[in-house]
């Protein structure tokens, strides 16, 4: 087993979230092997790594996705910035956590409802009561999901009328209304067109400026095209962490080398 | 770690632009060699065949920079693949300017001629041909380097050049005494100024080969940086 190899920027941004030292097991079965990397404030994060690698599980410990799995455990901690919470901990709300973290899924998946209510769903969750406030935040996040200008005038059609990509940029507006300090995407674009693609990846690019993004994807040239930091994991370890133009020009591991250029097999 | 791509048809592309770049390397290569023969034999034929082969090196280029083109669109390569490309581009125009001294060389052979110049003058051409041909095996070497990547051996190239460089100096200074010693040289011996010039420019070009062979395999830009810190990049 080999040590990860992280390489920083001289000045880097401040952090968003760490993961340190993290294992995640499914029973038995260790997917995840003592990860420890950054995640930075206003930056989009890239996982990349082939299938089973363990990218997709890292993600989804960000957010506790894993608490109804039987037989799940965390060891080691995921830290969230400002307040050094680790979002692992048993005793912290995994309701909580999704309200600063939430999730875009590979699969557009709009509740069977109003396009208006599935905006408005985490602020009714989060028990607001004031119309004008909810009218507010879901136009808020309808315009950062680049969608308001399409559905302004059909908010109460249902969710599953609109396009493909439409509904991903819904979900993405739902992930946005509740105000979360971080996003994780896992594989939002594989089922969409290049249009869509391009509009959702447009979209990353405009969101990192105010939450900070950790994206899992499947397209390399995708990683390449959204991110600012990558990491590259194989059989649940990070094998490397750095800037994605030094990943993708000139990779310190021959690993990543040979994943990014297309050689493993 | 395997060499190969998981798709071999990118593999047959690589392999097939490298062997390209080598072909036009051997081309330029006699190119140079001929245009020096040129010289010292006065062969005015040799000098035309010098010019064109000329034409083929620039239609090699254009063909290398078009296969160049497609296989970034097509593939999108990274890393040491993206880097090999960059290098080529970089490579092949150098290339391609060996070859316009090499003609350079020749249409100053076909001058002289036309001038009613020959050996009888008594020119120091052997002292280019000495010139020329440590240019020409820096040239040699640096494409054996670029066959088998082999940073050492570019490394040694740019160490190396420094000879063409000091050997360019000292036939300007003999030159400018024959000038000084027999006014009737003059014409002649500044053609030869141009000469010594372009075969010093085809040392130049065989440096900035051996740079792109050291950036391809190691990903580091050596260019314009001390021949210190290429040995510690190289290392």
């Amino acid at each position: 087993m080999s040590a990860s190899t992280i390489t920083l920027p001289k000045q880097p941004p401040p952090l968003k979230a760490e993961s340190r030292g993290l294992d995640f097991y499914y029973g038995s079965f260790k997917a995840l092997k003592s990860i420890s990397m950054p995640v930075f404030e206003n930056h989009v994060t890239a996982l990349i790594g082939p299938s089973g690698c363990g990218k997709s599980t890292f993600l989804r410990c960000f957010n506790r996705m894993h608490d109804l799995y039987p037989g799940h455990r965390y060891v080691g901690e995921i830290g969230l910035m400002p307040d050094a919470v680790n979002v692992l901990a048993a005793e912290v709300d995994p309701i909580e956590v999704r309200m600063r973290i939430s999730m875009v899924f590979q699969k557009p998946n709009p509740f069977p409802k109003s396009i208006f209510e599935n905006v408005a769903y985490g602020l009714r969750v989060r028990n607001e009561k004031s119309r004008t406030y909810i009218e507010d935040k879901v136009e808020a996040a309808l315009r950062g999901a680049a969608l308001w200008d399409e559905v302004r005038d059909r908010l109460d059609e249902g969710g599953a009328n609109l396009s493909g990509g439409q509904q991903q940029r819904l979900c993405i507006a739902r992930a946005l209304a509740t105000d979360p300090e971080m996003i994780l995407f896992d594989e939002p674009t594989s089922a969409l067109d290049p249009i869509a693609t391009g509009a959702i990846e447009e979209l990353i690019g405009e969101i990192r400026k105010k939450v900070s993004v950790l994206i899992v994807t499947h397209n390399m040239q995708q990683a390449a095209r959204v991110s600012d930091f990558v990491a590259y994991m194989y059989l649940g370890e990070l094998i490397e962490y750095g800037e994605t133009k030094e990943i993708f020009m000139k990779p310190k591991r021959r690993e990543t080398e040979d994943y990014i250029t297309g050689r493993f097999g | 770690m395997s060499d190969k791509h998981l798709s071999t048809q990118f593999d047959a592309e690589l392999a097939g632009i490298s062997a390209r770049v080598l072909e036009m390397g051997g081309l330029v290569e006699s190119q140079v060699a001929q245009a020096i023969y040129a010289l010292t034999q006065f062969s005015g034929e040799t000098a035309s065949q010098v010019l064109q082969q000329e034409e083929r090196v620039n239609q090699m280029e254009v063909e290398i920079d078009r296969d160049l083109s497609g296989i970034i669109a097509r593939r999108q390569p990274t890393a040491r693949d993206l880097r090999l490309l960059i290098a080529v581009s970089k490579t092949i125009a150098n290339l391609e300017r060996v070859g316009d001294e090499a003609a350079r060389v020749a249409r100053t052979v076909q001058r002289l001629l036309n001038a009613g110049v020959s050996s009888r003058l008594r020119l120091p051409v052997a002292d280019v041909r000495f010139e020329a041909e440590l240019a020409t095996a820096q040239l040699r070497k640096v494409l054996d380097a670029f066959a088998r990547l082999d940073t050492a051996r570019a490394l040694e190239v740019l160490k190396q050049d420094d000879q063409i460089d000091q050997e360019f100096d000292g036939l300007l200074r003999k030159l400018i005494t024959y000038m000084m010693e027999d006014p009737r040289t003059i014409s002649a011996c500044i053609d030869l100024v141009f000469v010594a010039k372009a075969i010093e420019r085809v040392g130049d070009h065989a440096k900035n080969l051996a740079e792109a062979i050291i950036y391809i395999v190691k990903g580091t830009d050596v260019r314009h940086t001390s021949l210190e810190d290429v040995e510690s990049a190289v290392r």
